[in-house]
């Protein structure tokens, strides 16, 4: 089966720096892809050349085998749900207002809400186990709380692809785990779903396959736990691991 | 799901009997507004005036109390939107063309018009410098959002916008060597509606409904970017195109209104709060209520200023700002208070 998004040879990056050095990868339907690697390594970088926002200056990006700079604005929005790191609201919306917001890829210019968007809304809430705020407003909620409202809307856009940049920092770690669930279950129903991690044990544990960047260039990638290998993990994170029974991995300061 | 759908109907209700409100109150400030005035003349001889055109009545009931009537709505609904818009652009409940220093600029551009008598060869330049000099001001601050300035760092920047545009204005005046340029300077900076005439309407009108027009095409854009830009440009919107739309929508609004009445602040703060409790904060939502209660709240001060002075001598802005600024203060302690 074909990699809903694949990366080839991307080089990309803002103004003269050059964030992201030859990158090749794919992320395939029906699976997490997580994306982990230290601070700067150019994570989100990649995210945003697959969403159009950020010209390639050598390399291409096909989504859904199409190479991204073909699609329309509109189809792409359509195509790609992005929840981007940190995401918060600005104004304090009805929960299902907010989640409404990601139905604006499928709506005519000046149309109404129509009965299948609040359908798709409605079963977004329920999807993202968030259906119990439906009608509270954003500055009511727990940051957990808002976190899932936040994923709904990416999930209201009914897209074939979710990207999540770093939708687990700021959460508690019961919450962290409910978010990595619910990713699966998209990915689950055939979703190609691609998350960028600082927790290599959430990582090791929530992906399919793991993607890990260094500067600008990969430096593994693969099943979590040759993704994540002692000797990789030394070279990129200059950490070592202990691994649970179930493959886990629990990052360790290198001695 | 059944709650969520009756608390949606439920507001959708309230809204739509607070617009219905907001129109019978639109209806009650601009008849009011037509029957005050110096002259003494009573409501029959004012209609027939209006429908005739004859006679002293008739000249003061089109030429006087109509043109004065009809522009507060129009300044009115040009500031309500602005600031519905501002806010949602900035998401910031303190951005307003007032606050923000658009008036002030907009003073300016009207006040190098008027006395460098530029403005005499062609009328519509005395509106176009004044939109310049909103869309001047409009300008830099959207610069410096873009350049990460938080709420408190707009409104500070709005402040410095528009001591600059008062003293320019001084300035401005005081080279025209305008033997009237200090009561003149407090009209432009306070803002008035006294002896307006249809050619003030006949340019502020058109402007202002191109302007909100403007404003409506973004609304969409604005709502989005309620969950950020990043987020927003997923979505397909353009937004670079929205703010655009919003600046350039604001300074048509803001030039023309304040090309016809002066510099009237904090109706855009307001309005916009408000309204916000009854249609919601999605700013698509507030663009064209906030037109309406811009509208009423600029008929009913222009009404309320003229029973309480009827000499003339209490202009707009007075109530205005009377009204707003301890209002703008005390949403500035309770952003405060969040952070």
């Amino acid at each position: 089966m074909s990699a809903a998004i694949a990366f080839a040879g991307i080089e990309a990056g803002y103004g003269a720096r050059r964030v992201l050095h030859g990158v090749s990868a794919s992320f395939a339907r029906g699976a997490v892809t997580g994306i982990v690697g230290p601070n700067g390594a150019g994570k989100t970088t990649l995210f945003r050349t697959a969403l159009g926002v950020m010209e390639t200056a050598a390399g291409r990006v096909t989504v859904l085998d199409r190479p991204v700079a073909q699609w329309s604005r509109a189809a792409l929005a359509r195509a790609i749900a992005y929840l981007p790191q940190g995401a918060e609201a600005h104004w304090p919306l009805e929960a299902r207002q907010l989640v409404a917001l990601g139905r604006l890829p499928h709506r005519a210019a000046f149309a109404p809400l129509a009965a299948d968007d609040w359908t798709a809304v409605d079963k977004a809430l329920e999807r993202a186990d968030a259906t119990q705020f439906a009608t509270r407003r954003m500055n009511e909620l727990s940051a957990g709380e808002r976190a899932r409202v936040l994923f709904a809307r990416a999930l209201a856009t009914g897209a074939a692809i979710l990207l999540a940049d770093e939708p687990a920092a700021y959460l508690d770690p019961a919450h962290q785990l409910r978010l990595m669930e619910l990713l699966r279950e998209e990915a689950a129903r055939g979703t190609a779903v691609a998350v960028t991690l600082h927790d290599l044990t959430l990582a090791s544990r929530a992906c399919d396959a793991v993607l890990v960047l260094k500067d600008g260039r990969v430096a593994a990638d693969g099943a979590p736990a040759q993704a994540l290998s002692d000797a990789t993990l030394a070279e990129v994170f200059g950490i070592g691991a202990e691994r649970t029974a179930d493959g886990a991995v629990v990052a360790r300061r290198r001695l | 799901m059944g709650n969520a759908s009756t608390t949606l109907n439920s507001r959708r209700d309230h809204a739509q009997a607070v617009t219905l409100v907001l129109l019978a109150l639109l209806a009650g400030a601009f008849v009011l507004s037509f029957l005050l005035g110096p002259a003494d003349l009573g409501i029959g001889a004012l209609f027939t005036g209006l429908w005739s055109g004859q006679g002293a009545a008739g000249v003061i009931a089109r030429e006087i109390r109509l043109p004065r009537a009809a522009l507060a709505l129009v300044v009115g609904a040009a500031l309500g939107t602005s600031g519905a818009a501002l806010q949602g652009l900035f998401r910031n409940p303190l951005a307003e063309p007032g606050v923000t220093g658009v008036t002030s600029s907009a003073g300016l551009g009207a006040v190098v018009a008027l006395y460098f008598g530029l403005a005499a060869g062609n009328p519509w330049l005395l509106p176009l410098f004044a939109i310049a000099g909103a869309l001047a001001s409009a300008g830099i601050l959207y610069l410096l959002s873009r350049g990460g300035a938080g709420a408190m760092a707009l409104v500070l920047a709005g402040v410095a916008i528009a001591s600059l545009a008062t003293a320019l204005t001084a300035l401005a005046l005081s080279f025209a060597r305008n033997p009237y340029a200090m009561s003149e300077m407090v009209l432009w900076m306070l803002g008035s509606l006294k002896d307006r005439t249809m050619s003030d309407l006949s340019f502020a009108l058109p402007l202002t409904l191109i302007g909100i027009a403007l404003l409506l095409s973004a609304a969409r854009g604005l709502d989005a970017l309620t969950l950020g830009e990043e987020a927003a440009q997923s979505l397909g919107i353009d937004v670079g195109s929205v703010r655009g739309r919003v600046v350039l929508g604001v300074a048509l609004a803001t030039g023309a209104a304040t090309a016809a009445a002066g510099a009237v602040s904090f109706v855009g703060l307001v309005v916009p709060h408000v309204l916000r409790r009854f249609y919601g904060y999605e700013p698509s939502r507030l663009i064209l209520p906030s037109a309406l209660g811009g509208a009423v709240l600029v008929a009913a001060a222009d009404v309320v200023i003229r029973i309480i002075a009827p000499d003339g001598q209490l202009l707009l802005g007075v109530l205005t700002a009377m009204l707003g600024a301890p209002f703008f203060l005390w949403l500035i302690l309770r952003l405060l208070r969040e952070t």
